[in-house]
């Protein structure tokens, strides 16, 4: 080691022109908050944001004590939630499983019409909430626990279909080399050297998928697709908020249990 | 080894997952009668949708011919309000996050902390978006506000629950390493704990950026401002091809987000 | 019994993996085929059966070319063709029955091999061929749950399900340990004695070569360079053959390797048509 005057006194962690970028990248991220946070209040009434502690004091006292009489009325509406969840995602992984043989690289019949056409169907039902799906089934085939299960199946085409293709790109190409080899049909390559290597991702998916779908039937009442959401909906308009906390509770204590389930089934199956 | 006839000539596939004969058949029963009750439990108006099926084809022609312009003055105020608070939602909620993230994590926050941050995620992450919703509507009054509140607390529970988890599983050995320098707790997170975790909370950011964005075409149908609210009217005056235009702009705004938060990440890792 | 004329390989990179290969195979002779990695011995027995196409030449099989035969008619041609992979590829999550059986998927219709109601005399023979490879306890065990000689005794009972004229052995033994290696090689060549089978063995082991091949073929750069009776393999061909073993040439034969995997795969795209 030499005197210890000769190295530089400076040191800094990244180059100057690094350090400038960082900074305007952070200038620009605060300045395009401040833009749209402008943009975004235009029309908020200020009063009323004021106002909420004032609001929520009132509403929370309202919520208390829970209405615990109108628990019996609500266990038709469970039902149906339950059954729009798990008929929806039936429907949804049935329409899911050839739209995501379609979307994988190895095993789609044409990769440059019916890949894309497969991966939009994917993209389109992702990008649309299930709320939105009912809101449009209900304007088409009308109010009821059918578009209900209809929006929750669209909505889970997406989301299975684009983690099952995933799992197919990922099989294991010797097994199903071997298969081939064999002198086997395309569609019992598929049955043997595919099929088996993706069923646990496929269970795991689906029960994935009926446990956010559980989550999701429970609001789609909001917009008139039955289920629980119809009680909050017609408690909220008339604002019975002692009804309103205990369906909030009830919601509560399913997505509990349904998240419970489904992580005991995915745990059985892996 | 001996002649084919006299090994057996037939063979069943074991059972792999229920192996017991009982519970298999009557997990079997369980599930037809529970579809056979599910099914029948669903009634369907079947004149109903038959009237509907017109009105089907009449939307699925509007999703091919959108409409763009007649309705372009609510669908741009829409998206505007849209857009605005998906991004100072996601920067408000993602700083809130950080501090409590930290908090909830077990090897970096003291017990009665940790109680404190698991149990506002917990809160955060059970209750739905559009529940959420109509409390801070009934609150703060309609509009976008209200919007940007929920989508900032929802953003809470995902970003802070993922950021803890991942503060958790960090290499201990590299901590060890700075604590032993006889860092102070406030250095040990700002060379330790940081550069660790840092890529993924970007990424995070980044994938929450997007799932805000969607959540705020949704919202907007309990009164919370987006194009949600835009679409909720278009769909209640029967405009299906106003309502095809502002589905296909999300489907491409999702598109776009999705797209490019893939390349930010790759650029910024 | 087979017969390649002037097979020749080219990848689309435009390595030439296999260059003018004649060879002909006897009805019931052991062939060993020995090579530095990337000399082209897995492109070679993939050409055979097309998992991997070959650019030029003609592969006799009996009287028939398996080149340039349509889908169907070549599946026709697989059945007659058992092949024994390095590394097993067994179908793991199938039970070790149902991987034998699938050596018959060629010969039964599609809703047999679905509903796995294989003919009696299939699943019989299934149970005769488990018996030889000595696993028949094991048919109802997934193929996950085997070890790595047990697994391949079920690979070598799938190829001969088929009732091939012609095996096709993809290093073996690679994977094995010596002893297992020496086992899984006995079994082998006892089978194919007993029924007369021709068999193209990749090997990497020349000791292994030498004391269960009847004839070894080498190949260097994907030409012949030597054809001949085990003892004739001496200190001299053998440097003809490996040449000085760098790791330039080591490399390569990832990188070839790697090919013909990456080509099954894409002609897996056929599949589902």
């Amino acid at each position: 080691m030499t005197e210890i005057t000769h190295y530089s006194q400076v040191w800094t962690h990244r180059t100057p022109r690094k350090r400038l970028l960082l900074w305007g990248g952070w200038l620009a991220l605060v300045a395009l908050f401040v833009w749209c946070w402008q943009l975004m209040n235009e029309n908020t009434i200020w009063f009323f944001v004021a106002d909420a502690p004032r609001q929520a004091a009132d509403i929370g006292g309202r919520m208390v004590p829970p209405r615990w009489e109108y628990f019996p009325e609500l266990m038709q509406p469970l039902w149906d939630t339950i059954n729009i969840a798990t008929l929806g995602t039936i429907g949804g992984v049935i329409m899911a499983v050839p739209v995501a043989f379609m979307a994988a690289r190895n095993t789609t019949p044409s990769a440059t019409i019916l890949r894309p056409i497969a991966l939009f169907i994917i993209v389109a039902s992702r990008s649309i909430n299930s709320l939105i799906w009912a809101l449009l089934l209900v304007a088409i085939i009308g109010p009821g626990l059918l578009a209900g299960i209809v929006a929750i199946a669209l909505r889970s085409i997406g989301f299975v279909g684009k983690l099952l293709y995933e799992a197919i790109e990922e099989t294991d190409a010797k097994q199903i080399e071997a298969i081939q080899a064999t002198g086997a049909s395309g569609a019992q390559v598929l049955n043997y050297g595919i099929v088996p290597q993706i069923m646990p991702a496929f269970w795991g998916i689906s029960v994935f998928r009926w446990d956010i779908n559980i989550r999701e039937s429970t609001i789609l009442g909001l917009v008139g697709a039955g289920g629980i959401g119809l009680k909050l909906q017609a408690s909220l308009n008339t604002l019975a908020w002692s009804q309103v906390s205990v369906i909030l509770l009830l919601i509560l204590a399913t997505v509990v249990l349904s998240e419970w389930v489904s992580a005991r089934v995915r745990h059985a199956i892996i | 080894m001996s002649a084919p006839d006299q090994y057996p000539s037939t063979w069943r596939r074991p059972p792999q997952i229920v192996t017991d004969r009982r519970w298999r058949l009557a997990l079997q029963i369980g599930i037809v009668v529970y579809l056979v009750l599910a099914i029948g439990s669903v009634e369907v108006n079947w004149s109903r949708v038959y009237e509907g099926l017109e009105r089907g084809q009449r939307f699925i022609m509007g999703f091919l011919q959108p409409d763009f312009a007649s309705r372009w003055r609510d669908i741009s105020q829409g998206l505007v309000e849209s857009l605005t608070m998906t991004l100072t939602s996601t920067v408000v909620g993602v700083a809130i996050s950080v501090p409590i993230g930290i908090g909830a994590a077990r090897n970096l926050a003291p017990r009665w902390i940790y109680y404190i941050c698991r149990a506002i995620i917990a809160v955060s992450r059970a209750l739905q978006e559009i529940i959420i919703a109509i409390f801070f509507v009934a609150m703060f009054g309609f509009g976008p506000f209200a919007g940007f509140l929920t989508l900032s607390f929802a953003t809470i529970g995902f970003i802070a629950k993922l950021l803890a988890d991942d503060i958790e599983e960090i290499d201990e050995t590299q901590a060890e390493a700075i604590r032993s320098t006889g860092a102070s707790w406030w250095q040990l997170v700002n060379y330790a704990v940081q550069p660790q975790v840092m890529p993924r909370l970007i990424g995070l950011s980044l994938y929450r950026l997007d799932i805000n964005f969607r959540e705020s075409a949704v919202i907007g149908i309990v009164g919370a401002g987006g194009i949600g609210a835009t679409l909720n009217t278009a769909i209640d005056r029967y405009e299906y091809d106003s309502a095809g235009a502002i589905l296909l702009i999300i489907i491409a705004i999702v598109m776009v987000a999705e797209y490019s938060s893939s390349y930010l990440r790759k650029f910024l890792q | 019994m087979l017969k390649l004329e002037g097979l020749s390989k080219t990848y689309k990179t435009g390595d030439p993996a296999l260059s003018d290969v004649t060879l002909s195979v006897p009805k019931g002779q052991i062939l060993g085929l020995i090579g530095p990695s990337g000399a082209g011995k897995s492109t070679l027995i993939r050409c055979i059966n097309r998992l991997v196409e070959p650019t030029s030449g003609k592969v006799m099989l009996g009287d028939v070319n398996l080149v340039g035969l349509s889908k169907a008619d070549l599946r026709r041609q697989r059945r007659r063709i058992g092949m024994i992979f390095q590394e097993y590829a067994l179908v793991e999550r199938l039970t070790v029955m149902e991987n034998v059986l699938s050596g018959r998927l060629g010969y039964v219709p599609f809703w047999r091999s679905f509903m796995r109601k294989y003919p009696a005399a299939d699943i019989q023979r299934a149970y005769q061929l488990l018996d030889r490879v000595g696993l028949l306890d094991k048919a109802d065990n997934r193929a996950d749950a085997l070890s790595g000689g047990q697994r391949q005794r079920v690979g070598i009972a799938r190829a001969l399900a088929q009732d091939p004229e012609l095996l096709l052995v993809d290093e073996p033994t690679a994977s094995l340990d010596p002893k297992t290696s020496r086992q899984i090689m006995r079994l082998l060549t006892e089978i194919c004695a007993e029924r007369g089978l021709p068999a193209i063995v990749n090997i990497h082991d020349v000791p292994l070569a030498q004391q269960f091949m009847q004839r070894i073929v080498g190949l260097r750069a994907g030409r012949v360079v030597f054809d001949g009776t085990p003892d004739q393999l001496t200190e001299s061909t053998l440097t003809t053959i490996y040449g000085e073993e760098d790791w330039h040439e080591m490399r390569r034969g990832d990188q070839e390797q790697q090919e013909a995997e990456a080509e099954a795969r894409d002609r897996m795209a056929a599949l589902a048509k």
